[in-house]
């Protein structure tokens, strides 16, 4: 079962708009549900999402408890060069995971 | 009937019975109603009065919220959702597969008509491929990632269908979100799927008749008391079945015949200047999973602060892992459930 999904173009044409989108698996637990024993499910949410291209910060967003389970974004950025796009969901409980994609830019 | 249980003829009844017992049945759509006036406007034209209007719309499907799914694109897409002809045509475009071909379901988000439907379908089609094309599949792509008996149904298709049902959940990219009939391809957000037929239930609402009494709001449904289920935006007309919109309760022709019985004792209270009597609702789904094997889940709700709550410890469902004559056992009642609420409903 795959972490996260990403849906990027694989090539784009210099200073097309491209969307990227996003879904990663993960329970979002808000910290204010008790569990079935009555007592509270410890926060755990993803805190941070990130996008680099070539290094280079294109898209950053900031989670909140109130962000439902299995996040989805989608954002639009300009093409400018070929090379990889880095994501990173960082979180609660050490949560950390990263997923890469190519695009050739023509 | 898609998997060939049944005919469409078992499915049929008509009002005959229901004139004989002395109630006046006038075949036709009413087009319009007007709530201040207190008149229902039928096909015909004819306007007729009332004190209490009793409405149950159903559903219609809706055509605006999933792109490419237009009525014409049903017609090589069909939902099947609404009976009739449609079924029929996913049945003979079944018919007609090569065996080896891919089916495609895409299944909205909730709400939705008959919360298991979708997933007893998926069995029914598999039941069929299994039988007559088992080289084919059934891929369910699904907007929801939790669904009514997951486990049963999950279990049924690994122990009855292995390599035929594959289900992709909302949070491995399954919502549908856009369809393209003339190459017969369901998009989602990361993939698109060509299949050799698909069956495409979209999201539905209160049929167009709520939205002309004024009973729909606007997330397209309707909001009800839940004693006579008198609508929360209109005095004096109460909607039934599939159209109303009310806490956890589910969409089904059980809730439906409960709510018509619930809904004329509490008027007939209410017109004799007495309280409604106390009342809690009961619903049962019966899902089959092959032919002579259905499950079952039941709950019962109360009203409370204007919801109906389920009582805790009320649900009961079939249980996983039991024998296959359990599964025999809730088939045989599914019949004689089906017997008695059309016995009751159409005499």
């Amino acid at each position: 079962m795959a972490n996260a999904l990403i849906n990027a173009p694989k090539t784009a044409r210099r200073g097309d708009t491209i969307e990227i989108k996003a879904l990663i698996l993960h329970p979002m637990e808000t910290g204010f549900r008790p569990g079935t024993n009555g007592t509270i499910i410890p926060r755990n949410i993803i805190e941070k999402f990130s996008a680099r291209w070539n290094g280079e910060e294109i898209f950053a967003m900031s989670f909140s408890p109130a962000i439902a389970a299995n996040p989805f974004v989608s954002f639009f950025t300009v093409a400018r060069e070929s090379g990889r796009v880095d994501f990173l969901w960082t979180g609660d409980q050490d949560f950390r995971v990263t997923e890469s994609v190519i695009i050739t830019v023509t | 009937m898609l998997g060939g249980f049944r005919d469409l003829a078992h499915q049929r009844f008509g009002y005959e019975a229901v004139s004989k017992d002395g109630v006046t049945v006038a075949q036709t759509a009413a087009t319009a109603v007007d709530p201040v006036a207190k008149t229902v406007t039928a096909g015909d034209g004819t306007k007729l009065s009332y004190d209490k209007l009793v409405m149950a719309p159903g559903v219609d499907l809706n055509w605006t919220a999933l792109p490419g799914y237009t009525e014409a694109a049903s017609d090589r897409m069909p939902h099947a959702w609404k009976g009739g002809a449609q079924i029929a045509l996913l049945r003979r475009q079944l018919e007609a597969m090569d065996d080896g071909g891919t089916v495609g379901m895409a299944v909205s988000a909730n709400p939705t008509r008959c919360p298991p439907g979708a997933y007893e379908r998926a069995c029914l089609i598999a039941h069929y491929l299994k039988t007559k094309k088992p080289r084919s599949k059934l891929l369910l792509l699904d907007a929801k990632d939790q669904f009514s008996m997951q486990r049963l149904f999950e279990q049924a298709w690994n122990r009855l269908y292995p390599g035929i049902v594959e289900r992709v959940p909302l949070s491995q990219g399954g919502n549908v979100t856009a369809v393209d009939p003339s190459t017969m391809t369901l998009v989602t957000d990361f993939e698109k799927y060509k299949v050799a037929v698909a069956n495409v239930i979209p999201l539905q609402k209160a049929a167009a008749i709520a939205a002309r009494a004024g009973v729909a709001d606007r997330t397209g449904w309707c909001t009800v008391e839940p004693i006579a289920f008198e609508s929360t935006l209109q005095k004096d007309i109460h909607v039934l079945g599939d159209a109303t919109l009310i806490s956890g309760v589910s969409k089904s022709a059980f809730v439906a015949a409960e709510q018509g019985k619930v809904c004329a004792a509490a008027i007939v209270a209410k017109l004799a200047g007495r309280a409604p009597p106390e009342t809690q609702l009961t619903n049962t789904c019966y899902s089959f999973v092959a032919p002579g094997h259905a499950i079952r889940t039941t709950s019962v709700f109360r009203p409370e602060k204007g919801q109906l709550i389920e009582i805790p410890g009320s649900t009961s469902t079939t249980a996983l892992d039991a024998e296959p004559s359990v599964q025999g056992h809730e088939a045989r009642e599914a019949e004689r459930w089906f017997g008695t609420i059309t016995q009751e409903v159409f005499g």
